[in-house]
């Protein structure tokens, strides 16, 4: 790795601080992405800052939804009972279990990496990811792929997930990587159906109309199958082309319905 | 005698305690005073000249001791790597081996392909500096795939091959195997690919090499499974330094698979840079380092053709293979698709007629050398695949035309070079037809059909050549060496025992079964007993361990060293007993004169030795015996494996329900570890099978560079295996052992890829079998 | 440099080292605990598990420096008294390893993995075993007694 200088700040006010000292600062959570990049030489971040001391873990419920704080790691989400089951089940399937001991709901959305679990969650349920400095909706948060919409010396501190009538979580893995092939998030809200789908998109996650439309009138597996999902916009590589991940989208969809 | 620790007792394992509590010795655990660190400058492009390199600016680097090149290294008289086998295309013409220098000097020919050695104060500032070097690079187009690389017009990795043909080699009677197959009732064609792969050995690479001045004297540490034959190359071919001047030890070692054969650049030029600099040098690869330079395995693209009669009996088969060898000729790569697979393409079967060719050839990707099985994986995939093919095509069940096909006289002349020395192919078949209850099948079929799954089954009955081998047999084929194996026995004052033995041990329990057949012979507690290996400075010398040779070879040297103990332990027993060398017996621990009450306890025989108070007069002191054993055949352990799947049409995935092997390895020492190295074998087979891949692009960059694109099987992908043994003792060798290192990986591929054709009903289907390939292949089933 | 003091297998230790040391590391470089095992780049393999205030964590993904003041058993602490850990008589009576090289970091996730689910009142299945090791990759043994082995831990923890 190359050299770099760790910072452990106390406060909020004072990681925003170091965020803005180094030459090309990053902020460390649960690193389980983040170290591996550096010790293969494709990131060298001047400055660490390590958000784990600033009291963002947790997991709190409110008004039928539920808070978890930004250093909140994926084993207590997993094992906590005040978040939707889906969204346990997300967690409970990321990584393993040592990477869901360190790594972070924080850290998953602000790097956004196209075929991971959280986004599609965070997308799927309508949450609303919190900064430092804002709210943003989900629809707007995501910008493609590890693309967000934080901005300079901007640090995700909690993610809010609003109650939903019913949610469901299919994932088919990366059979290397286990990171997702493709993944399906579906959520009943009061407002119709929400699908998001990782791991397919060329632009990262996405929500699918056609799946949202058929589920909001009938929310059930069968719906799925009438559905036409376009390979249009879908990533191929070795572990399946497009045609391939709209087939798994149609089928983790319908067994995320299954599972909700 | 001695039923709790000798021949076929479930020892457990003597070398775990240190494993198990975190005090294994590896190669990168090993840290000496004035310790520097290697890293290496590597080319990123598949091929291309160098025009240049600039070091400045990483030896301006604080911490950086030197920076060494390639024309520096050929210029200190460091040889070029070698392959030490050679083959002789059908033309009579010699193969042609292209120049590898450890350092490249004018080309880079593969993705990895090292250009300099940077030696720094510490690993990570090494690896930063060598970002630092600057290497001028002429971009050239570059092949990848071994059908392209043969095509007219392809870009040409050496200049002395040209077409990059490396050779182009034949067996058997290619006359009579056309005429065979032209009067042939029914003929199966099969168009295979046996797919690339990293051997992925967990510990990766890794040397220290220590020059001592004051004697010109070399040290290297490294993971090697065969550290004699590394000085030997080390020395003789690459000039680093003459044999008594350089020890190699091979601590313990993290697994090896073929990949910790060869004698790698990094080495050679660890070596060379601790003379230059002066320093203990050590490098250790990551593993995505690993990806890009040790040894891949397969990669084979093949046509069949077999012949059958209205009896369904094998008249004839005919394969033509072309064989992907990347940049370079590793050190057996050229054995590889020629001893080792084409001998074995008549399987478990009578068959008259057989011709292959076999087309070698230069690629820009990773050199291509033996991983766990070399060449009778390949073999067994097309013979298994072909047969189970032909199975369907001819309206019989696979086991019924395995059955008419089977050879069932010994020892059996094959049409290509082997001699089956013994077995019973009907016994492992129907013991393994009984365990995987195969007449329970359709009723399972039918169930997993109420499940919406796609139940199949698939068989696979394997044969492969270990105990390699005879040396005389294989010096004709062009082997450069000899594969004999020596040990020597140390029975101490004390009565203790030490074998020294030149195989080595990287995983297969060496530490506890070479004892136990040493415990057995001379009646001695197990932890009197213990092995030493892996280091030139102790064992006289050794061949190593690959092949599945250490029980049939290395083994056999031992006995053959404790049969001149024995006869020693006779002399001095007799002498002191008074009695007849011919009357000796020993017997529980004891030395004794046959019927009477006479005896001398065994460290009593082991204290006269060396006391030499009271010996024949004709005897030396001591007890301590060498022995160097050269086997007389191969070994042929076979068997069948069934392998039951079931497969989702929805993603395509496939699990494996149920997996049954019956295997013979002849006598088997410690059925524990002996069933752990078919898991083990197995699991490679059935990663091979489903998940595991070496990919390049069209560019032959290689695309599966970490484990984050590269499958390796995990705990959740794979059952637990139903291993059975039905065995025939080897005739050939002291303990009738036959070797089982690899015979999981050889025969587990075609088990698995039959059992999912059958179960989708399409047969075109090719290894790694992943969801995406099987969906793919039901759907065009439709 | 940032002076970073841990406890490691009972004993307080402080050294200064770089910030970019990685936990595996200082166990390996800076301690000479070299049981701690490193087979991958990319946060995958597993030999390098050791246990970090009482859980599982990867030791080559996380940094020294932001442990200072943490509790971590290495391999080589898991014994105590020199009684082997019930988990390494079970790899030891299952022939749960050959090379030896991922079995550390494969035993720590193990107890762990055993641990966990006997806090949640739960039991192993052979499906939750091979789940539960889902980041520890052993290329030797087919997982097969490595599963034995866990399961045999399990009954006697």
């Amino acid at each position: 790795m190359y050299p770099t200088k760790y910072h452990k700040p106390a406060d909020i006010d004072a990681a925003v601080a170091a965020l803005g000292s180094g030459e090309d600062p990053k902020v460390l959570a649960g690193g389980q992405t983040l170290i591996a990049t550096m010790k293969q030489h494709l990131a060298s971040p001047s400055d660490l800052i390590d958000i784990r001391g600033l009291g963002l873990s947790g997991i709190s419920a409110s008004g039928g939804g539920v808070t978890i704080g930004a250093t909140t790691v994926h084993a207590e989400v997993a094992a906590s009972k005040d978040v939707h089951p889906a969204l346990a089940k997300l967690a409970g399937g990321i990584g393993d279990p040592m990477v869901r001991n360190a790594g972070t709901i924080g850290g998953s959305i602000a790097n956004n990496d196209p075929a991971a679990d959280y986004p599609s969650a965070v997308l799927g349920m309508g949450a609303t990811v919190v900064t430092n400095r804002r709210e943003i909706a989900a629809d707007d948060y995501f910008q493609g792929l590890f693309m967000t919409a934080l901005e300079e010396g901007e640090i995700v501190t909690a993610v809010k997930f609003p109650a939903v009538e019913k949610a469901g979580y299919a994932k088919f893995k990366q059979p290397a990587s286990r990171f997702c092939l493709v993944g399906v998030f579906v959520a009943k809200t009061a407002n119709g159906a929400r699908v998001a789908v990782t791991g397919a998109g060329e632009d990262g996650v996405f929500r699918h109309a056609g799946l949202e439309a058929a589920l909001s009138s009938n929310w059930s597996p069968d719906a799925v199958a009438g559905v036409d999902v376009s390979a249009d916009g879908l990533l191929s590589d070795i572990h399946g082309d497009a045609e391939y991940r709209a087939n798994l989208i149609r089928v983790m969809a319908k067994r995320a319905v299954a599972a909700s | 005698m001695n039923a709790e620790v000798g021949i076929g007792a479930r020892v457990k394992r003597k070398e775990d305690k240190r494993f198990i509590t975190g005090k294994g010795k590896y190669t990168d655990d090993v840290r000496v005073d004035n310790q520097a660190y290697a890293a290496f400058v590597r080319s990123p492009h598949a091929h291309a000249k160098i025009n240049g390199i600039d070091t400045s600016a990483a030896l301006e680097m604080e911490g950086v001791i030197d920076v060494l090149n390639g024309h520096q290294l050929t210029g200190d008289g460091i040889g070029n790597i070698i392959c030490g086998w050679a083959i002789t295309s059908k033309d009579g013409s010699p193969m042609n081996m292209g120049p590898w220098s450890a350092l490249a000097t004018d080309r880079v020919r593969y993705v990895g392909d090292a250009v300099a050695i940077v030696i720094a104060e510490t690993q990570a500032l090494a690896r930063i500096a060598a970002e630092a070097v600057a290497v001028d690079y002429e971009v050239l187009p570059a092949v990848a795939a071994s059908v392209k690389a043969l095509a007219e017009g392809a870009p040409q990795v050496h200049d002395n091959a040209p077409g990059n043909l490396i050779y182009d080699w034949e067996i058997g009677d290619a006359a009579a195997t056309d005429a065979a197959l032209a009067g042939a009732k029914h003929v199966t064609e099969i168009s295979l690919t046996n797919n690339r792969l990293s051997p992925n050995a967990m510990e990766p690479r890794s040397a220290v090499a220590i020059f001592d001045t004051s004697e010109d004297h070399y040290t290297l540490y490294t993971t090697s499974q065969n550290p004699h034959v590394a000085r030997l190359v080390l020395s003789a071919f690459y000039n680093v330094a003459p044999e008594h001047k350089l020890r190699v030890i091979a601590p313990d070692v993290g697994g090896g698979f073929g990949s910790k054969i060869y004698i790698y650049p990094e080495e050679i030029a660890c070596l060379w840079a601790s003379m230059k600099t002066g320093q203990s040098v050590k490098w250790t690869s990551d593993r995505s380092e690993a990806f890009m330079t040790d040894a891949h395995g397969r990669d084979h693209v093949s046509t069949a053709k077999m012949g059958f009669d209205e009896n369904n009996r094998i008249v004839g088969f005919k394969i033509d293979t072309i064989a992907n060898f990347g940049a370079y000729m590793s050190l057996f790569s050229s054995a590889v698709p020629t001893y080792l697979y084409a001998t074995l393409l008549s399987g478990q079967y009578d068959i008259a007629n057989i011709h292959c060719n076999v087309r070698a050839v230069y690629t820009n990707t990773v050199p291509v050398d033996a991983y766990r099985g070399a060449g009778r994986p390949e073999a067994c995939y097309l013979v298994e695949r072909v047969m189970e093919t032909a199975a369907r095509e001819l309206g019989v069940s696979p086991a019924e035309l395995r059955q008419a096909n089977f050879v069932r006289s010994f020892p059996h002349q094959t049409p290509v070079i082997m001699n089956y020395d013994i077995g019973d192919f009907d016994a492992n078949l129907e013991q393994a037809m009984a365990a995987a209850d195969v007449a329970g099948f359709a009723a399972r079929k039918e169930e997993a059909k109420s499940r919406g799954k796609l139940r199949g089954l698939g068989y696979s009955s394997y044969i492969e050549a270990c105990g390699i081998a005879p040396s005389a047999a294989v010096g004709s084929l062009g082997a450069g060496v000899g594969l004999w194996e020596s040990a020597e026995v140390r029975v101490n004052p004390v009565g203790t025992i030490e074998i020294l033995t030149g195989s080595h041990s990287h995983g297969q329990g060496h530490e506890t079964t070479f004892a136990q057949i040493v415990a057995e012979r001379f009646g001695q507690p197990i932890e009197n007993v213990s092995i030493v290996h892996g280091d030139t400075d102790k064992v006289q010398f050794g061949m190593g361990t690959y092949g599945s040779r250490s029980g049939a070879v290395g083994m056999s040297a031992i006995v053959k060293a404790m049969d001149k103990v024995e006869a020693k332990v006779k002399k001095i027993a007799a002498h002191v007993l008074e009695a007849s060398e011919d009357d000796i017996v020993i017997e529980g621990g004891a030395v004794k004169v046959a019927g009477t009450d006479k005896q001398m306890l065994w460290h009593e025989v082991g204290l006269a030795a060396y006391t030499a108070h009271n010996l024949p007069p004709d005897l030396e002191p001591g007890l301590k015996e060498s022995a160097f054993y050269d086997p007389a055949n191969f070994t042929f352990p076979a068997g069948t494996y069934i392998c039951e799947v079931e497969v989702d049409p929805e993603t395509g995935e496939v699990e494996i329900v149920q997996f049954t092997a019956s295997d013979d390895f002849g006598t088997i020492i410690n059925p524990m570890i002996v069933e752990g190295q078919v898991h083990g074998g197995i699991a490679q087979g059935i990663g091979q099978a489903l998940h595991e891949q070496v990919v390049y692009d069209d560019d032959a960059q290689l695309i599966t560079g970490s484990y984050m694109d590269y499958t390796m099987p995990r705990a959740d992908d794979l059952p637990s295996y139903s291993v059975h043994h039905a065995s025939t003792p080897c005739p050939n060798n002291p303990l009738g052992i036959k070797g089982c290192g690899e015979a999981g990986a050889i025969g587990s591929p075609p088990a698995v890829i039959n059992a999912i054709t059958d179960a989708i009903g399409n047969n075109n289907l090719a290894m790694p079998a992943t969801p995406s390939a099987v969906w793919k292949a039901i759907h065009a089933a439709g | 440099m940032t002076k970073v003091t841990m406890t490691v297998n009972g004993r307080k230790v402080s050294r200064d080292v770089p910030d970019e040391t990685l936990l595996s590391q200082f166990l390996r470089e800076e301690l000479r605990l070299t049981g701690t095992h490193v087979g991958c780049d990319t946060t995958q393999c597993g030999a390098c598990v050791v246990h970090v205030d009482g859980k599982a964590v990867k030791s080559c993904s996380a940094l020294a420096v932001a442990l200072d003041g943490a509790q971590v058993t290495s391999i080589e602490g898991l014994a105590t008294n020199g009684e082997l850990h019930p988990m390494q008589r079970a790899f030891n009576d299952n022939h749960g390893l050959q090379c030896g090289f991922c079995t550390p970091g494969m035993i720590m996730s193990s107890v762990k993995l055993v641990e966990t689910a006997k806090a949640a009142g739960k039991t192993l299945s052979e499906a939750d075993i091979r789940q539960g090791l889902e980041g520890n990759i052993c290329r030797c043994t087919g997982y097969h007694n490595i599963v034995k082995a866990v399961a045999q831990a399990a009954q006697e923890m």
